[in-house]
């Protein structure tokens, strides 16, 4: 019969601690996993392509950015591979967010018959996310060796603490956007305009020195745009990734026909750290936030579905 | 060792008309317009490691939602249940399941919803497909499997996970009868080996045959935490108390000459509403005829839930034929001993015209009296049975 560890106490309360949920959430691990395994499974068993089509997706994106921003002359060198490393992270933080929120409602028949820690399910939407994010770089990577653009190796390992800093942030958004959703479910679509409006907002596809420099012109404070908790996080990565703070462009204007134009600021390795450090401290206080808003949500979540 | 401990449970629902919108919200439609409803009202449960408690009540008794709170599923507004062990809940069979999956994919994602590691699924894994007798479809999509596949194996996961306790939900009923008996027998084997199971009906039979205890719910209360027998005795009143009034009493037969006064159920026990397997029952039946009348007949019929004829006489088959009746007078019939097994039991009584059968009174469905069974058989009526074993005495010495 059962053993010792199976005969621990289990509870249920009206509320539970932060630290009793994470605690949970550690003990169905392997429900996780399983419930990851499950989406790609479902989202791709039918199709003949299977994950290509996770690389098709930025894939295209990148070939109609490049030629859009190719003709309005607003490119530069090797704008492709600048464009690539947003794109594939804000893609998966977009889907994260965008899954996670529907997490629980589109479960609804696990919800209301099954125990387990309903967490569980927006964090299942935000790991299928960043399996898509491994197998997409896997095509940066190709990318990359294909043009044998150089990297900076300096600043390219702070890419471990940004993603580490959007995973929690996504995670904490998705937790809190799923209980959400189970009571007002406009959020799914008020998300979706709030995502796009987001991308914009984001140093993506214009580098982030474009915005502080009108900015600055314009009498203000330069680093506004460093509010956006998404933008530290992009900007490391751009930054060891595309391998240059300032690239040259044509200008008529100069006496050997090109400028130099910066991108990112020219600052250290641990100008960035700091940046994502700030971001991971207000990530994991929105994590707690989020569970404390969860805990309270989820007792109704069987009977309101 | 407790097993399950619930303590003080009270579940709120928030009945409101306008849910779900944030248009709703903003015009403050949202507020105001709701009506709180307590599903349970403080309710204790205590079981032990090794019991079978059965949860009785009638539909909206707050039976399922008393199973949730305990499961974990939803969780008390009040109060706090603590459960020892694993917990393997049956409260819909097979609800995890995906249908894009195949069952064995669904085997392991089920499984881990109970907690449980994809080592140990995997060792598991031939005994849940036999007991599901799925071998050949295992690695078919599940959404083409038939419903009874469906549920057999989502009971198969759930009984093979070796919980400590389970808690079912009315899900006994679900499958062919091989399947039902195969499930039964194996509650049967977790009883003996100690396990807790915890389980909701509605169907006094279930409990009678395999709880040690029964609590019955109504309207959220707890009205009994009692031996099977009385409790489904305690349920069966509470059943009727939820429907009464609500019978249609048939007209009166115009221009008769006899009309019939309520009928008194004699139980031999004052002060309770049933009797007991065996016992006997007396029952008075008030007239009043405003001319004389000869050659009537009294007819009884007692009938079973489904309205089948249990026993049906009249005086003239009894050999004990009516007087002429004058004026005001009572009918007694006397029923000696009643072998039914529990159950309510209603009564239909007739007075009719020898010759011509014209109907002259009677009350048909209004009356009924209640039998309860302290035994564990099963079947409607009791039938005294005793076992022996002959053998040769030098077997048995050797």
């Amino acid at each position: 019969m059962a053993t010792s560890i199976d005969q621990e106490l289990r509870l249920v309360l009206p509320r539970r601690s932060v630290r009793q949920h994470l605690a949970d959430l550690w003990k169905y691990r392997e429900l996780w996993q399983q419930l990851v395994r499950k989406e790609l499974h479902v989202r791709y068993q039918k199709s003949v392509l299977g994950f290509a089509w996770s690389m098709m997706n930025p894939l295209f994106l990148l070939v109609v950015y490049s030629i859009v921003f190719g003709i309005l002359g607003a490119s530069f060198s090797w704008f492709g591979i600048w464009l690539l490393a947003g794109i594939l992270v804000w893609n998966f933080f977009a889907t994260s967010l965008s899954t996670g929120t529907q997490a629980i409602t589109s479960n609804g028949y696990l919800v209301g018959k099954v125990n387990f820690p309903r967490e569980v399910l927006p964090l299942a939407s935000v790991g299928a996310a960043f399996v898509h994010l491994l197998l997409s770089s896997s095509l940066m990577v190709a990318v990359l060796l294909v043009t044998r653009f150089h990297v900076d190796w300096s600043y390219l390992w702070l890419i471990i603490p940004a993603v580490i800093t959007l995973v929690v942030l996504a995670s904490a958004l998705a937790i809190l956007l799923s209980a959400v959703n189970v009571y007002a479910r406009d959020t799914t679509h008020l998300l979706d305009l709030v995502l796009l409006a987001w991308f914009w907002l984001t140093p993506i596809i214009y580098p982030f020195e474009l915005v502080t420099e009108k900015l600055e012109n314009g009498g203000s404070w330069a680093y506004w745009h460093l509010l956006n908790p998404v933008a530290p996080i992009l900007m490391a990565i751009q930054r060891g990734v595309y391998g240059e703070p300032s690239v040259s462009i044509p200008d008529g204007a100069s006496a050997t026909g090109r400028s130099m134009k910066r991108l990112l600021p020219d600052l250290s390795q641990w100008w960035y750290l700091r940046n994502i450090g700030i971001v991971f401290a207000f990530a994991c206080l929105l994590l707690v936030v989020a569970i404390k808003v969860f805990d309270r949500a989820e007792g109704n979540f069987a009977e309101v579905m | 060792m407790t097993a399950i401990l619930a303590q003080g449970i009270s579940k709120k629902f928030r009945l409101s008309q306008t849910r779900g919108s944030i248009k709703d919200r903003l015009a403050g439609r949202g507020r105001g317009s709701h009506q709180d409803f307590w599903a349970l009202q403080e309710i204790d449960v205590r079981v032990e490691q090794g019991e079978t408690v059965g949860i009785l009540g009638h539909n909206g008794s707050g039976k399922s939602t008393l199973l949730k709170c305990i499961a974990g599923i939803l969780k008390p507004t009040t109060g706090s249940v603590q459960v020892r062990g694993r917990v393997a809940s049956l409260l819909e069979l097979g609800a995890g399941f995906h249908p894009d999956l195949t069952g064995r994919e669904n085997v392991f994602i089920n499984a881990s919803f109970l907690g449980i590691s994809r080592k140990e699924i995997e060792r598991r894994f031939d005994d849940i497909v036999g007991f599901a007798q799925l071998e050949n479809f295992i690695d078919q999509q599940v959404k083409y499997y038939s419903s009874g596949m469906f549920v057999r194996l989502g009971f198969a996961v759930a009984i093979n996970v070796d919980p400590d306790v389970l808690l079912v939900d009315e899900v006994l009923a679900v499958g062919d009868e091989a399947f039902q008996q195969k499930c039964l027998d194996r509650v049967e084997e977790f009883q003996r080996e100690g396990r807790t199971i915890l389980f909701v009906t509605h169907g006094a039979d279930q409990v009678r045959r395999i709880c040690n205890r029964a609590i019955v719910l109504d309207h959220g209360v707890m009205v009994a935490n009692a031996a099977p027998g009385e409790a489904i005795r305690v349920f069966r009143e509470h059943l009727h108390g939820t429907m009464s009034d609500g019978g249609e009493h048939p007209a009166e037969i115009a221009d008769s000459p006899i009309h019939l006064r309520e009928l008194h159920i004699g139980y031999p026990t004052p002060g309770r509403s049933s009797i007991d397997t065996g016992e006997g029952i007396d029952l008075a039946l008030p007239f009043a005829c405003e001319s004389a009348i000869d050659d009537a007949v009294l007819s009884l019929e007692v009938r079973n839930h489904r309205g089948e004829t249990m026993f049906a006489a009249d005086t003239d088959t009894l050999g004990s034929p009516l007087p002429r009746l004058v004026g005001d007078g009572v009918l007694h019939i006397r029923l000696d001993h009643v072998p039914l097994l529990d159950g309510t039991y209603p009564l239909s009584l007739q007075l009719r015209h020898r010759h011509d059968g014209q109907v002259l009174a009677l009350r048909e469905g209004q009356d009924a009296f209640e039998v309860t069974s302290h035994t564990r058989v099963q079947g409607q009526v009791m039938l005294p049975t005793t076992v022996t074993v002959e053998m040769s005495p030098e077997e048995v010495a050797r």
